[in-house]
């Protein structure tokens, strides 16, 4: 019988080796697969067992912070936004059942102090539990809430504003705003809300017709071309036929020959259609790319919560050898949609000497012993236009603040360059569909001769016109970080 | 000298002493706010006991197997360790059995020391085996848990009664098979090139057979009965050499697993899970799919005793259900990784391979088969679960010898590794004596 006994040996083995093959499999081999498995809740569970960082403000305001609940292995954390509703736009939220979003998601490796995988078993060798990093934002509290305050009184919209000369993004604001410490009990009463859209960031997700302010990437397109000289006078009729189609200017006003400056300063439609044809459509395309249009603006938020900006068709951007109508495009008509985020990296990009910087939300990251671990290296996207075109161009935007259309945005003492625009969109659904909806826009920098500030303020779902609406929250903002400035 | 085997003994248990230190002190390092300094009182309690079985066994079982109770105290340990590390008042009931365990193990060695008398019992033994498995099921004191009977509630006396059948069924089937291997073998005829045995000594084994399936169906311990029947194709290769009556067995139990997971609800559904747990996770397929989960979150290394979730923070909602029990294995890959599961592997395989030698020194029939039996079926046991827990075969309730919470299971299991050494102290006596001197001694 003993040859037998070996042999049951033998299988005894063979079994338990199967079970080591079994283990290694689940434990090593598919661990990875494993833990991607969407039945799989550790990996958030665990998630939730590190104390993420905070997210400040520029001046220290602690925007966002995780509080211990319970102790023991029963510990976890659970965000909290001091704040509240001001900086839902653009800090987002964090939580394990409901996700994360916006500067939440995009920063959550430094947050939850993800390292590489040597330095985290350094950690754990030395008894440290993993601990987050603190991001300091680039964002003025006093800036944001003068910012969502007059949004909240206008109606729709959203408003960003940008150092120029670093692309430092210190307001964001969208409106109407959510509280994200709402969001783990009632996330799908906000998503369910379609006509208010909460939680959609419209400084980055908002498309909206742009107007009249599309006729500074025009003019900046005409004259770094070389199609035109701040010299040239070009006709401009009360009426002009496009593609079948009559052009007019406000009231039908016949301006005769005129020149870039008061073309842009009474928002000419005729002038500015004639212009968008003679640069052609591929040269302005080519402008609009280099402003950043037509791709994901280079900002610190997920890819698919920023909307590129440019003419769509459909869901679907257009380019040049597309059937467009570019003398419409030229003033902001057509099928033309941007964002606010957008228009502001135009005002930016005109305020620093024709240079774009990328626009970024974060500013430091702090580790938790207090150390700076990273800071912010202003970078530029592109050249879009040289300096002496941002020079005219400026001069012909200060007209517009001092004489023309955008005088609500003057700001005492200060020299503003700014464009108005107001699209007007009847029956625009985002507004429950009323007939007389505009998109009022003001965009601009401050102050003109040494720009501290690029801002982009619009207004949707009014009956009155950028220089009513828009300028005026382009002023307080503008002011507001210009005092900060100078004290 | 042969009272070295003692000796032997007693070193081993210094590694044993070392690991339970080292775990109580990790355990309590880790929660050191929770718990307060009784767990260190726990190790040395455990080591006092440990001894003095060793103590017991120098004076009763002085040439019994030395590796045997130190490789089972290992375990022991280690999963008082791991069930302290889940609840501190678990531990202190499996304490408590631990040490009615060792009680009724020493009982064991008092009482058959001549262990042969357990043949002239045989069918009674038998009896007891079945009335046992069929307990469950009785009226009054039957329990029925996650759709198995699996226990019994007599007044405040709970227990798993299979845990203790397994140990009748394999002394009946040594004891039967004993006297009846030579007419198995020698009785067997060539059918169509089948090696059959002879049909009037198939009805012992067919009942066995039977019984299997009655466990499968009435019982619904799909676990149970496939660690029987195992144990039982064991034995009977062993006994006869005949592959083919393995082969005719085995053919016999899929046959009737497969007829009984087609029209057997509980049996249909352990499959199904075992084979598409994505289907239902949140439900069905969680306690299967968490095991698993568990063990990529341990990866090579583990994440360090009491490291591992088992409940979801802040609830007590399992995220690792029957932790304790079930699925134990699973959270020694989460906390000790891969490597600290081979070496639990490791310890069962090295009791096996003793179990084994002592079946290969014993003299007779009855104690190589017994030996054998009880090695097979205890392997078997820690291979049934830790295979359900890996998915290597559907998931059952079958605990994970000496290291699952549980008092039946840790108290059956030293009644088996009683009569092993039983079996141990004569066969490495009687190898080690001349038979002369056997003989002298005898007189």
């Amino acid at each position: 019988m003993n040859r037998q006994i070996v042999q049951l040996f033998g299988l005894i083995v063979v079994l338990f080796g199967v079970l080591i093959g079994f283990t290694s499999w689940w434990s090593v081999f598919d661990a990875k697969a494993l833990k991607e498995k969407e039945a799989n809740k550790r990996p958030l569970l665990e998630q939730q067992q590190i104390k993420r960082g905070r997210i400040l403000a520029a001046d220290g305001t602690v925007l966002a912070r995780s509080v211990a609940k319970g102790s023991g292995a029963n510990r976890r954390y659970v965000r909290r936004y001091p704040e509240g509703a001001l900086y839902g736009h653009p800090i987002g939220y964090s939580f394990v059942r409901q996700g994360d979003s916006e500067f939440e998601k995009f920063h959550n490796d430094e947050l939850v102090g993800e390292e590489s995988e040597f330095g985290s078993i350094l950690d754990q060798l030395r008894g440290r539990n993993q601990e987050g990093n603190d991001i300091v934002t680039n964002i003025e509290p006093e800036a944001q809430r003068a910012a969502l305050g007059d949004l909240e009184a206008a109606g729709f919209g959203a408003v960003v504003a940008i150092e120029p000369s670093s692309g430092r993004v210190k307001v964001m604001a969208s409106n109407p705003p959510y509280d994200p410490n709402r969001v783990p009990y009632e996330l799908k009463k906000l998503n369910e809300n379609e006509l208010e859209a909460p939680l959609l960031d419209r400084a980055t997700q908002g498309e909206f017709p742009p107007g009249s302010t599309f006729k500074v990437v025009t003019a900046a397109a005409g004259l770094d071309s070389g199609t035109i000289t701040p010299e040239t006078a070009i006709d401009a009729p009360g009426t002009l036929d496009v593609q079948g189609q009559p052009l007019q200017n406000d009231f039908n006003e016949d301006f005769g020959p005129i020149t870039l400056d008061t073309a842009l300063t009474n928002s000419v439609n005729t002038w500015f259609a004639q212009l968008g044809e003679q640069v052609g459509e591929e040269t302005l395309f080519e402008y609009m790319d280099r402003f950043g249009f037509n791709a994901t603006p280079a900002i610190d938020l997920p890819e698919d919560q920023v909307y590129p900006s440019g003419v769509y068709e459909e869901g679907k951007l257009l380019g040049p050898g597309d059937p467009i109508d570019i003398a419409r495009v030229a003033i902001g008509q057509e099928r033309l949609l941007v964002t606010p985020l957008q228009m502001a990296e135009v005002a930016a990009a005109v305020a620093n000497g024709g240079k774009l910087m990328k626009p970024q939300i974060w500013s430091r990251v702090i580790d938790p012993d207090g150390r700076v671990v990273k800071s912010l290296d202003p970078a530029q996207y592109s050249q879009p236009i040289d300096e002496q075109t941002a020079v005219e161009l400026t001069t012909a935007m200060e007209g517009v603040v001092s004489e023309g259309t955008g005088t609500n945005a003057a700001i005492p003492g200060v020299p503003v360059a700014g464009k108005t625009g107001t699209a007007e969109t009847p029956g625009n659904e985002a507004c429950g569909g009323g007939s007389e909806e505009n998109q009022a826009w003001f965009i601009g920098f401050a102050p003109a001769d040494e720009p501290k500030i690029a801002i982009a303020a619009t207004v949707g779902c009014t009956t009155q016109f950028g220089n009513d609406v828009a300028a005026p929250i382009f002023r307080d903002v503008a002011e507001t970080i210009l005092d900060n400035e100078g004290s | 000298m042969i009272r070295s085997a003692r000796n032997r003994e007693l070193l081993a248990l210094i590694p044993v002493a070392l690991l339970l230190s080292a775990g109580f002190a990790a355990v309590f390092a880790q929660e050191n706010a929770r718990l307060g300094k009784l767990s260190l009182v726990y190790g040395a309690y455990f080591l006092a006991v440990c001894l003095a079985t060793h103590v017991y066994l120098r004076l009763r079982l002085p040439d019994a197997d030395p590796y045997l109770f130190p490789l089972v105290a290992l375990l022991t340990a280690f999963g008082l360790v791991m069930v302290y590390r889940i609840d501190e008042g678990l531990a202190r009931d499996q304490a408590n059995w631990f040490v009615l365990g060792l009680v009724l193990f020493a009982l064991t060695i008092h009482f058959l020391r001549d262990y042969d008398v357990l043949e002239r019992y045989r069918y009674t033994i038998a009896g007891v085996g079945l009335l046992l498995l069929l307990a469950p099921r009785l009226p009054g004191i039957g329990q029925q848990v996650n759709g198995a009977y699996l226990g019994v509630k007599i007044g405040p006396l709970a227990f798993q009664p299979a845990e203790f059948s397994k140990i009748c069924i394999v002394v009946f089937l040594a004891s039967y098979l004993r006297e009846r291997r030579e007419v198995l073998i020698v009785g067997a005829r060539r059918v169509l090139g089948v090696t059959l045995p002879p049909l009037k000594h198939l009805g012992p084994l067919l009942v066995v057979w039977g019984a299997s399936m009655f466990m499968l169906v009435f019982i619904r311990d799909l676990g149970s009965s496939l660690m029987f029947f195992a144990a039982f194709l064991a034995l009977l290769y062993v006994a006869t050499g005949r592959f083919s009556f393995v082969v005719i067995g085995m053919g016999l139990f899929l046959l009737g697993a497969w007829f009984f997971a087609a029209t057997v609800p509980h049996v249909h559904d352990r499959v199904e899970i075992w084979l598409n747990p994505y289907n239902d996770p949140t439900a069905s397929g969680y306690q299967i799919l968490q095991s698993i989960f568990a063990q990529a979150d341990g990866g090579l290394f583990g994440k360090g005793f009491g490291q591992a979730l088992i409940t979801i923070p802040g609830t007590h909602d399992a995220l690792l259900p029957a932790a304790q029990t079930d699925t134990i294995y699973s959270l020694i890959v989460n906390e000790l990784g891969l490597f600290g599961a081979c070496g639990v592997i490791l310890v069962y395989l090295l009791i096996a391979a003793r179990g084994f030698k002592v079946a290969l020194l014993a003299d007779d029939g009855f104690s190589k088969l017994l030996a054998t039996g009880l090695t097979a079926v205890f392997s078997i046991q820690a291979f049934v679960i830790i295979g359900g827990v890996t998915r290597v075969i559907p998931l059952t309730g079958v605990t994970l010898p000496f290291i699952s919470y549980g008092g039946s299971s840790i108290v059956a299991n030293f009644v088996l590794l009683a009569l092993l050494l039983l079996i141990s102290d004569r066969a490495r006596r009687e190898a080690a004596v001349p038979r002369g001197a056997f003989a002298l001694e005898g007189t």
